[in-house]
């Protein structure tokens, strides 16, 4: 069975797509899937740091795609899981010199070989996201739940939908249960409301998010931390298991479907 | 019913979380249609103007909004009373208003009725549309005191 290849876009930057590919990756790759994450954002190269694979770079994107080097030596092998790669971004070259049409040329031969290939998309709606769209088999859309993030999140998906690789799916990251609970914030339910896509994450806020990039460990690693567990799920979602919700006291639907109990439905 | 249940899970939508899904769903509809409220108001204005000049609508009772399914499916959905009584404006601008319009749009039309008509005049140069402009101007205000 050739491989998926899922693409974690978002419109607006610093909403969480390099958290949630790292994390994702690392979970894909602790359900036992053979998993190659793809760093899209030319020129600010992150998806290393944030795995703790910084030191490791010899060769990038850009040198694969200009045939300097073989696909199998410029892949990056994660220290702890023996089948999760990362392919970085070069960092001091134009998004201009990675074409779609690489990136659909590059990821089918990755295809062959991995169960899932993720892709890190750069913030914004120009190449690097067109780069990033193109060979794409599944969308997800990170949000936060703040108006400016959610605004994006529309403008992207309508992008999505045009370019025909919808409807995707959401990931919902940032959430402040304590703050939606007190009506200052925009719940799963709200932004659910207003997008009108499935969601497949609703990460909370969680500190341990910073120590992990910190560390250069995924947050998926550690335990106790519930946003690690929210992106473990998300990762057996894509994984096709049919996952509940964390109670972060604000499930999607909840409310809905206690307003359908009382209303005898 | 939902503020019940608000109530008693302690979730007030009161708050600053319903204002951002408010304005959100605001400016979504007009992301969407590419269309800014601005303009919309405007285009609102034109529409019953050109109403006016064939019957009397009553202005306060006048609805124009527009309604999303979602992102692929807008409706521009309007409720515009008629007056029961048909008297005088109505008719004799309805003939008048075609031939003058040009003129009526110098003459009647304030500074920012102008301004306006300039703003849009790169996408309207071929049919601009003829509204009498005092009309157009004064349905605009109203909506914008509503808003
Ligand atoms: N669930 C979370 N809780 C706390 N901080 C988070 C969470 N998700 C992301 N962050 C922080 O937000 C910042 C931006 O995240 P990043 O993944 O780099 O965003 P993007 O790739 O979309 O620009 C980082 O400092 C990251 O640590
Ligand atoms: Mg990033």
């Amino acid at each position: 069975m050739a491989g998926k290849v899922v693409t974690v876009s978002s419109g607006k930057g610093g909403v969480g797509k390099t958290t949630a590919t790292a994390n994702l990756g690392t979970s894909l790759a602790s359900l036992g899937k053979k998993v190659v994450v793809i760093d899209a954002d030319i020129g600010l190269r992150n998806l290393d740091v944030i795995m703790g694979l910084e030191n490791r770079i010899v060769y990038d994107l850009v040198d694969i795609v200009e045939g300097r080097s073989k696909l199998r030596q410029s892949m990056i092998k994660h220290k702890k899981f023996e089948h999760l790669y990362l392919i970085p971004a070069a960092q001091t070259r134009d998004k201009m010199s990675v074409s779609p049409e690489d990136m659909v040329k590059l990821t089918d031969e990755l295809r062959e070989e991995f169960d899932y290939i993720l892709i890190d998309s750069p913030a914004g709606i120009e190449r690097g996201f067109r780069n990033a769209l193109e060979p794409a088999d599944e969308v997800l859309i990170v949000t936060n739940p703040e108006v400016s993030a959610v605004r994006d999140a529309d403008r992207i998906i309508g992008l999505i939908e045009a370019a025909e690789k919808g409807p995707g799916k959401l990931i919902i990251n940032r959430l402040k249960t304590d703050l939606v609970e007190r009506g200052e914030m925009l719940s799963s339910d709200d932004v659910f409301d207003i997008l009108g896509l499935t969601i497949v994450g609703i990460i909370p806020e969680d500190e341990l998010v910073l120590s992990a990039s910190n560390s250069g460990v995924p947050v998926t690693l550690n335990e106790e931390s519930k946003a690690g567990q929210a992106f473990n799920n998300v990762a057996r979602r894509i994984a096709g298991e049919d996952v509940p919700f964390m109670n972060l006291n604000d499930n999607p639907g909840f409310f809905r479907r206690l307003v359908g109990l009382f209303n005898g439905k | 019913m939902t503020s019940l249940l608000s109530r008693l899970f302690g979730r007030s939508r009161k708050g600053s979380g319903t204002t951002a899904k408010d304005r959100l769903r605001f400016v979504l509809q007009h992301d969407r249609i590419n269309l800014p409220p601005e303009r919309m108001e405007q285009m609102k204005a034109e529409i019953l103007a050109v109403i006016a000049k064939y019957l009397v609508v009553d202005q306060e009772r006048v609805e124009m909004a527009l309604e999303q399914r979602d992102r692929m499916h807008s409706k521009l959905v309007a409720e515009i009373p008629v007056a029961k009584e048909q008297h005088g404006p109505a008719k004799s601008a309805a003939v008048p208003a075609a031939q003058n319009s040009d003129s009526a749009a110098e003459n009647g039309a304030n500074d920012s009725a102008k301004a306006r008509q300039k703003e849009s005049e790169h996408d309207t140069e071929d049919a601009k549309p003829e509204v009498k402009a005092d009309h157009a101007d004064d349905v605009a205000e109203e909506k914008k005191e509503k808003a």
